[in-house]
């Protein structure tokens, strides 16, 4: 295995900059150029800031400063870039604090929290800062005790030189470091794996200490001195207008300062909606208000947007089998018109909310046409230029400090409740305003995981093997491009293992807000996919793993259409078979109404199989056990986060399924509202999860969301072997026998 | 209205109307932030904080129903010798991954500890079930919660 293999190398565009820290010591920058194409593709993006930074500073104390420059949403990346920093810097964990920072491209390059990203992009970049940092501060000893710097070794934050039995702190060469020329950082000496000694190792994370005491780091938490808290009361159905307001009411109620009536840009996607805010001296005041407003909303665009008439129209779409061909490998139809055997089957997802525990808020104070922002943001860069496009705001006048979010899921990629409270603070100069968002407000104005419809037919050939297979995917969008995570991966399995296969889409439009949800499209392309291949497996004679196994082949590379990311079949079965071996998938339970379901899934550059054992006992589906076999590179930065992540992945996907969460819409209203009718998973369903590692030769890989996807097709599929009932459609709805 | 309310030893004196939940006392007025708004409608368990000692949630809490009643919040609970060890005990494990809901978990497995010493997964699941967490680290609460009544458990050993 090469240590130096990873999804970004420097070239020669690279910058490394010393200089000397106020008060003394080293300070190091490395500005890096991202080829940014090849992530941009694959993460469905347009384009995107294309630099990478790392900043690490050594004080003459020896203190340690690294600094992070994400967002963190407790996928724990505060903690695990900064690891990759120290672990080649060759300092103990303990010497080093972790300073959040604002956000700036210029200096700090991209700074967004989504899809799996950060690990990848920054495996290299940031173990070559470090190395070149501990390079430094070793060749400044070798100067001082007049050695060759061959000779010296370093631990801990110390360097020795062991023929003299002589050693010195990081600190005490740090100034002198400073004065030193940079290396180039693509040459110097990393780690070999067995000598990490942070990175592999489980750390807790740098703002646990702070909240296990109640101690403020969430956007929510942010207290200005003066500071005023506003709701943004905005049309109860998507798409709405304001056409009158009558205010003097809650301008009467008690703590409300002001109300703001606001019409928006217009964009009902990404802009600013129309509303009313209501700025009080305690948000309860400020919301308690709400009931006083009297508002006329223009509604009409959203008539007949309701879930029964999307369903109604997707089935006509499937009926009519109209669409677009978007991917036709071979020819589908005449294989299956001669396959020997033939299963069709239709799948169907809802809508889905975030619900995040942390409502949606943000922080501002305009003054003196200045804009000071401290926002849970997953995309601050991208809630600039939203600024910019709803409000005219000019990016360099506004001042963006990140806080810790309370969980973001994809959530926060949207940055609407930034440009709320910029509007409320422009109108009220001087004043710092905190937005903060209801539940009800959370629930019925966010950014769904879109529903979506499949017609699925597969062909088995003579010998039991898959030899066609075909997808009508009905999804929302304009007629010309689908609505925001609403498309279908074209290298979705068993697109590009088998000679015969079509993909076929129909959309119809919405004016319901959609977005990423944790593993966009894999999280329902997943369930539809791997459920309708359990039921071809079962047609063929065999089970799930072992047709795969079969489908897969020979370990190879397939290349995805459109230059995604490939898929390597060889990685895919070794977690496959990896799973089979540690759930025992050959002695499945015997028990009655209680058995074994599995799926795999490919998705954000990981590989993950799992095995759910659920049971079944009238109406309720109870998951006992999740097995748990993924594979995101030669190493796992750091155990504790990793772990928590796959868990959290899991619970997350059974949530979707067994807890009943789904959106419906009314004319464009939302009809869930808050956590008594749009459940979150309660600790007493938490089945128990082992999770293995397969560790490849490849380089380390995101783990926000890869976990996540075959949890659920592999509860259904637990459901039909213990019960001979198919779930075809989510969330799961079995009635009483 | 005014209130003199003991919240955390200490008596504060706040001006509110009657109806204020307590939680919007404690964030808005008392600057205590520590203590989370999820749901505002006692579905969460993010608002959790102990009134004489009892987990309560504080957003279906009225102050003027407080009287003179003692008030502890997830700041003071590292100073109670269960909350110091409930609060070691997530960090052994590192429990949380957006940590939003975890002061209000902590109240009520302080609560839970007060009056059950040694609590079997049953009776922590009870104790816990109102208490949401979005990010799914319901298996390492569980086990938070047995190290720190100083019960074996698998996470422990394995993280340690």
């Amino acid at each position: 295995m090469s240590p130096e293999q990873s999804l970004v190398r420097l070239d020669r565009r690279t910058v490394l900059k010393a200089s000397l820290l106020a008060g003394g010591g080293l300070a190091l920058e490395a500005l890096i150029p991202l080829p940014a194409s090849a992530w941009d593709a694959a993460a469905g993006k347009s384009s995107a800031a294309a630099q990478l930074s790392a900043f690490v500073s050594i004080a003459a104390d020896g203190t340690v400063t690294i600094v992070s420059k994400n967002p963190e949403i407790g996928q724990g990346v505060k903690t695990s870039l900064p690891m990759m920093v120290a672990d080649e810097l060759d300092c103990d964990w303990s010497q080093v604090r972790i300073e959040q920072a604002d956000v700036d491209q210029r200096r700090y390059g991209e700074q967004s929290a989504g899809g799996s990203t950060a690990t990848p992009k920054n495996w290299l970049p940031m173990r070559q800062t470090g190395a070149a940092a501990r390079a430094m501060l070793v060749q400044a000893a070798a100067q001082r005790w007049q050695v060759n710097a061959a000779e010296l070794t370093t631990a801990r934050g110390r360097i020795f030189h062991t023929a003299s039995g002589r050693s010195l702190g990081y600190g005490e060469v740090a100034s002198a470091a400073a004065a030193l020329t940079p290396p180039d950082l693509s040459s110097v000496a990393l780690k070999e794996p067995g000598q990490f000694t942070i990175i592999g190792r489980p750390v807790v994370g740098v703002d646990s200490a702070r909240i296990v005491k109640g101690q403020p780091v969430f956007g929510a938490d942010t207290r200005l001195p003066g500071m005023l808290y506003a709701i943004y009361e905005v049309a109860p159905a998507h798409g709405g207008r304001l056409v009158k307001a009558n205010i003097e009411a809650a301008r009467r109620s008690p703590g409300v300062r002001y109300v703001v009536p606001i019409i928006g840009n217009g964009d009902h996607d990404e802009g600013l909606a129309d509303g009313v805010a209501i700025v009080a001296t305690n948000w309860w005041l400020a919301n308690q208000a709400r009931t006083k407003l009297t508002v006329d909303w223009d509604l009409s665009a959203a008539k007949g947007h309701s879930s029964s008439v999307y369903r109604a129209n997707a089935d006509a779409a499937i009926t009519a089998g109209t669409g677009t061909d978007l991917r036709v490998d071979g020819d589908p139809a005449a294989t299956l018109a001669g396959a020997a055997k033939r299963v069709a089957a239709r799948y169907d997802y809802p809508f889905l909310a975030h619900a995040a525990m942390e409502p949606q808020n943000c922080t501002a104070r305009y003054r003196e046409g200045r804009l000071e922002i401290w926002a849970p943001s997953q995309t601050p860069q991208r809630g600039l230029e939203t600024l910019r496009k709803a409000l005219g705001i000019a990016p360099d006048t506004v001042t963006l400090h990140l806080t810790r979010a309370g969980g973001g899921f994809g959530r926060r990629l949207m940055n609407d409740y930034m440009v709320q409270v910029a509007a409320i603070a422009k109108a009220i100069p001087g004043v710092p305003i905190q937005l903060l968002w209801s539940r009800e407000d959370d629930l019925r104005r966010d950014y769904y995981r879109p529903a979506g419809w499949h017609s699925f037919e597969a062909g088995i050939g003579a010998n039991g093997e898959l030899s066609a297979f075909t997808d009508h995917f009905v999804t929302f969008g304009d007629g010309k491009t689908t609505a925001r995570a609403a498309g279908l991966n074209l290298a979705m399995p068993p697109a590009g293992l088998i000679p015969h296969l079509r993909y076929r889409q129909s959309m119809m439009p919405t004016v319901v807000t959609t977005g990423a949800l944790r593993a966009p499209g894999s999280n329902a392309l997943c369930f539809a996919s791997q459920s309708f291949l359990d039921e071809v497996a079962a047609a063929a004679g065999t089970d799930l793993p072992h047709f795969m196994l079969g489908l897969l082949g020979p370990r190879r590379e397939v290349a995805a259409p459109g230059g995604g990311v490939t898929f390597d079949t060889g990685r895919a079965r070794d977690v496959i078979e990896k799973v089979v071996q540690t759930s025992r998938w050959a002695q499945s339970p015997s028990q009655a109404h209680r058995a074994r379901g599995f799926a795999f899934y490919f998705s954000h550059r990981g590989y993950f199989a799992e095995v759910v054992e659920a049971s079944v006992a009238g109406d309720e589906v109870a998951a006992h056990k999740v097995w748990v076999a993924g594979d995101v590179g030669s190493q796992i930065v750091n155990p504790m986060g990793a772990e928590n992540q796959v868990r959290g992945a899991v619970i997350d996907g059974l949530a979707q399924a067994l807890t009943g969460q789904a959106v419906e819409f009314v004319d464009g209203v939302a009809q869930q509202s808050n956590f008594d009718d749009y459940r979150l998973a309660r600790i007493p369903m938490t089945p128990e999860i082992e999770i293995a590692w397969v560790r490849s030769d490849k380089p380390p890989t995101g783990l926000g969301e890869p976990a996540l996807p075959p949890v659920i097709p592999a509860l259904t599929n637990a459901i039909f072997a213990a019960t001979g009932t198919r779930i075809r459609s989510l969330p799961i709805r079995l009635k009483s026998a | 209205m005014p209130y003199r309310l003991n919240i955390n030893g200490v008596t504060r004196e706040v001006d509110v109307p009657p109806q204020m939940p307590l939680l919007w006392v404690l964030r808005d007025e008392l600057g205590l932030v520590g203590t989370k708004y999820g749901c505002g409608k006692g579905l969460c368990g993010a608002c959790t904080v102990h009134v004489d000692g009892a987990a309560q949630r504080s957003c279906q809490l009225p102050v003027g129903r407080v009287g003179n009643a003692r008030i502890h919040t997830i700041e003071h609970i590292g100073t109670t010798a269960i909350g110091a060890r409930l609060q070691e005990a997530w960090l052994k494990i590192d429990v949380m991954q957006c940590g939003y809901c975890q002061a209000g978990q902590i109240m009520s497995a302080c609560a839970l500890l007060g009056h059950t010493t040694k609590p079997s997964i049953d009776q922590i699941n009870s104790a816990m079930a109102g208490n949401l967490c979005r990010c799914g680290c319901y298996n390492r609460i569980r086990s938070a919660i047995r190290i720190a009544a100083g019960m074996q458990d698998e996470e422990s050993s394995r993280v340690a």
